[in-house]
């Protein structure tokens, strides 16, 4: 972890982390908690940025780039995560085409939309039944481990891979200078 | 080939051809490895019968993902030709894609669309080509001016030389029989991937 990391929010670490591992290509499919993150590749000339009409489309671009010499990954939210079982069963998985997918995870706590409760609540049986290797990222300070690990293991060995940005990282209040003098 | 030339030719007036037939052809043409990607079920049977190029992968499922794949075969390679073989049924499905190429403009890409207006290996139920939808239509609208069909045989070849030598992103829509294909995939995804990417020059 650098020096700066505490004046670094996710966004800035996963970038990094995604640089540190010549991850070049991110396809997305927009989300509201991602959107730092989309504002920051979009920015940076060292990512080639593409956003598909669907996710199943962006994990095809992605798996193409793949064979053909460049990594990306996928960016989505849970539901678009949901339209995914099938091109992860019939193409990465049987191919071995590792393919990173970086999910926000909405519908978990404090969500007021029922449909996205209840999708949030297919996402892990989906990657448990289809043995893809997931990790939940809770805490900022475990951000840069957990992405630069997963993707490192999933280019070894020839496996998709599912990071989840739980609401613990992407939406709880981070503690302010005032709050921690107060305790 | 001005765009007129393009746009002169109807679905309607466009000749009934034989896939397998055109896949010949197509691959005929290729002298500088070429990528081609087969889309699921006959597409890539009659690729597959048309010769076991390297440079050929083989999709045997994830209907619709043809051309996605493609597209990412071009961005990350954009000094190679690439080909996306689709059916009309696996395009319907993703007809999304069709914008996503015309954004992104390869100049090397080309997509060719075949079209016998049904779910021919499910059991030949009819598409919405049958009826109402005109695919390369559609890829025009959705920003893919360099889309045409192809009137014959001789058309389709020089579309295909077009699209060869010429700046993409092409569309080649084909009216085709419901003839069988002439042979079928040998199905083992992991060698596939790994073949195709031997062709490609990239280390697996």
């Amino acid at each position: 972890m650098s020096a700066d990391s505490f004046a670094e929010n996710w966004p800035e670490i996963a970038v990094r982390a995604l640089k540190a591992n010549d991850v070049r290509l991110v396809a997305y499919v927009p989300d509201n908690v991602l959107a730092p993150l989309i504002r920051l590749v979009h920015d940076d000339p060292y990512f080639t940025v593409v956003c598909p009409a669907r996710e199943e489309e962006a994990v095809g671009i992605v798996a193409g780039a793949y064979m053909a010499g460049t990594r990306g990954i996928v960016l989505m939210q849970t539901s678009g995560f949901a339209t995914l079982p099938n091109v992860l069963a019939s193409l990465l998985s049987p191919y071995r085409i590792p393919v990173p997918m970086m999910i926000s995870e909405r519908g978990a706590v404090g969500d007021f939309q029922l449909g996205q409760a209840m999708v949030c609540r297919t996402m892990r049986p989906v990657l448990t039944a289809l043995g893809i290797p997931h990790f939940a990222i809770e805490r900022r300070d475990d951000v840069e481990f957990v992405v630069g690990s997963m993707i490192g293991q999933a280019f070894a060995t020839h496996e998709p891979a599912a990071m989840i940005l739980s609401p613990l990282l992407t939406k709880k209040p981070v503690p302010t200078a005032a709050h921690a003098a107060a305790r | 080939m001005p765009d007129s030339e393009l746009r002169s030719v109807s679905r309607a007036s466009a000749k009934v051809m034989n896939r397998a037939d055109l896949t010949r052809r197509l691959v005929a043409r290729l002298e500088r490895e070429e990528a081609v990607i087969g889309g699921i079920g006959n597409s890539n049977f009659d690729l597959w019968a048309s010769g076991q190029r390297p440079q050929n992968f083989y999709m045997l499922g994830s209907m619709g993902l043809a051309i996605p794949i493609a597209l990412g075969v071009a961005m990350a390679q954009p000094a190679r030709r690439v080909f996306a073989l689709e059916g009309d049924g696996s395009l319907l499905m993703e007809l999304g894609a069709l914008g996503t190429v015309a954004a992104q403009a390869p100049r090397n890409l080309a997509i060719v669309v075949w079209d016998n207006g049904m779910y021919q290996i499910t059991g030949s139920q009819k598409t919405l080509t049958s009826s109402t939808v005109d695919l390369i239509g559609v890829a025009r609208a959705a920003g893919l001016a360099r889309s045409s069909w192809a009137l014959d045989e001789a058309h389709f070849e020089s579309l295909v030389e077009q699209a060869l030598d010429g700046d993409g992103p092409w569309v080649i829509g084909a009216r085709i029989d419901g003839e069988k294909p002439a042979g079928t995939t040998e199905r083992d995804p992991a060698k596939i991937r790994l073949r195709f990417m031997q062709g490609l020059g990239v280390a697996a």
